[in-house]
């Protein structure tokens, strides 16, 4: 399984995915720059995606808890998910990601 | 301000671990100082997931990191740990006779025999909209907390959120400033209801705007901000404001740790494994902040690493005395100290 994630510089990366993990940790562990700093709780926002069109309707529909942790992301769109509340699955098997603004882990706090 | 508080023990860090240290050393009849950047003990377990359950910590099937903290506050109060919050270790230089001079941005000082950093991910600082040139108006017209409502008198001030925060301001300073402006992806609000409603309300009579979008860009020189741009499903606008308050939760940054002369790597405290010590002698670093061959970013594992860099910290504190290891369960004199609360 694969998944294809563009990082906040633009480069596309294809990594190898486990299923029943969660996607944050696929891009955490593949060393990818995203912050994910609450290591998946949905308490911080800092593993913000957008997830391509063509993939929104595989995905579970996100919990509240999700929808409102997204207001603390920035950037946030209709396809504005938190990776670390998609669970890898075969039917996922392909998906293509996008890392938001302000996932990186050195400049997403203020001076 | 000016006096200096002469302690045994300074911890940097009141989360789990940095808690746990005050009763490692508590034992050993060390007495502790603790500094948080935030206003409560707790860290990330009281900052990230106070409501979310832990299901790795020895004896405990399952706990919150709030029941947690809780917890550890119970189990070290026969310590009297005396805690300064809301603040931030600003420096920390060792002075020739080995002591080490501490000081925080609230101007707090202190004479500490040794140092502990126990700072977890760092320091949790406001997180920042990446909007570009936003750090050249901080500090002059973005703001990322209220210190002085004066200073938003007669303002356009813009505020953005959706949480307590942001509608707290909103409602606060809408007396004060010329014009309040609530920006939100969504017309919904993680907010107190009462706080909500008030909003709402002021926005019915025309005292507060609401919008919904993002800020993508801001206009102004020399720090002087003078519109932004707003974009939204309609498309762009841009409005004119001379504040601005993003208000979008805490994220943990190294923060002055940096300057403190210590061996870093990619932002960890390299330590050796027996006595938890960092490069500079006196300096010890236990918790998520640390690394070593092996290390597991586990609240455990910073138990444990707190119990051994007491029994090391105590040769510092009191060169010399001989140190007898002992067991809660049966020193009449652990139990004493434990029970003298």
């Amino acid at each position: 399984m694969q998944i294809h994630v563009t990082d906040q510089t633009g480069t596309r990366h294809s990594l190898e995915a486990l299923e029943g993990f969660r996607v944050m940790e696929i891009i955490r562990d593949w060393g990818l720059d995203v912050k994910a700093e609450c290591g998946g709780a949905c308490a911080c926002a800092t593993c913000h995606v957008y997830v391509a069109p063509a993939w929104s309707g595989k995905l579970y529909d996100p919990l509240d808890e999700e929808i409102d942790m997204l207001d603390s992301a920035f950037a946030v769109e209709d396809n504005s998910r938190l990776s670390c509340q998609i669970l890898m699955s075969e039917a996922l098997n392909g998906i293509e990601l996008t890392l938001a603004p302000g996932t990186q882990k050195d400049d997403a706090a203020a001076a | 301000m000016s006096d200096v508080i002469d302690t045994d023990i300074l911890i940097i860090g009141a989360g789990p671990v940095g808690l746990f240290a005050v009763f490692e050393l508590g034992l050993l009849d060390m007495r502790t100082h603790v500094v948080d950047i935030l206003d409560r003990p707790g860290g990330q377990c009281a900052e990230l997931y106070p409501e979310k359950p832990i299901y790795d910590i020895p004896g405990l099937p399952e706990v919150t990191g709030q029941e947690l903290t809780d917890n550890l506050l119970k189990q070290i109060a026969p310590f009297k740990p005396q805690f300064h919050f809301s603040q931030m270790v600003s420096s920390l230089e060792k002075k020739a006779d080995g002591r080490f001079d501490v000081e925080t941005d609230a101007g707090t000082r202190f004479d500490a025999k040794v140092v502990i950093v126990a700072a977890g991910g760092g320091s949790f600082q406001p997180k920042r909209p990446p909007v570009p040139g936003i750090d050249a108006f901080e500090g002059k017209s973005v703001f990322y907390s209220v210190r002085q409502i004066e200073a938003f008198r007669d303002e356009d001030v813009v505020i953005v959120g959706g949480g307590d925060s942001a509608l707290d301001w909103t409602v606060a300073l809408e007396s004060v400033a010329k014009s309040v402006t609530l920006i939100h992806r969504r017309a919904e609000f993680r907010a107190a209801d009462a706080t909500v409603n008030k909003m709402w309300e002021l926005e019915r009579v025309g005292r507060v705007q609401f919008k919904l979008g993002q800020v993508t860009s801001l206009n102004g020189s020399d720090g002087a901000l003078e519109s932004f741009v707003l974009k939204s499903k309609e498309g762009e606008e841009t409005i004119a404001a001379t504040r601005l308050l993003p208000f979008f939760g805490l994220t943990m940054k190294l923060g002055p740790v940096a300057e403190w002369g210590l061996n870093l790597n990619e932002n960890l405290i390299p330590v050796d494994t027996e006595k938890f010590e960092t490069s500079v002698p006196g300096i010890f670093s236990i918790g998520d902040i640390n690394t070593y061959p092996g290390k597991l970013k586990l609240i455990l594992s910073g138990f444990h690493e707190a119990a051994l860099m007491a029994h090391a910290a105590k040769k510092i504190v009191s060169p010399g005395e001989r140190v007898i290891f002992q067991y809660t369960t049966s020193s009449t004199s652990l139990q004493k100290k434990l029970k003298a609360a």
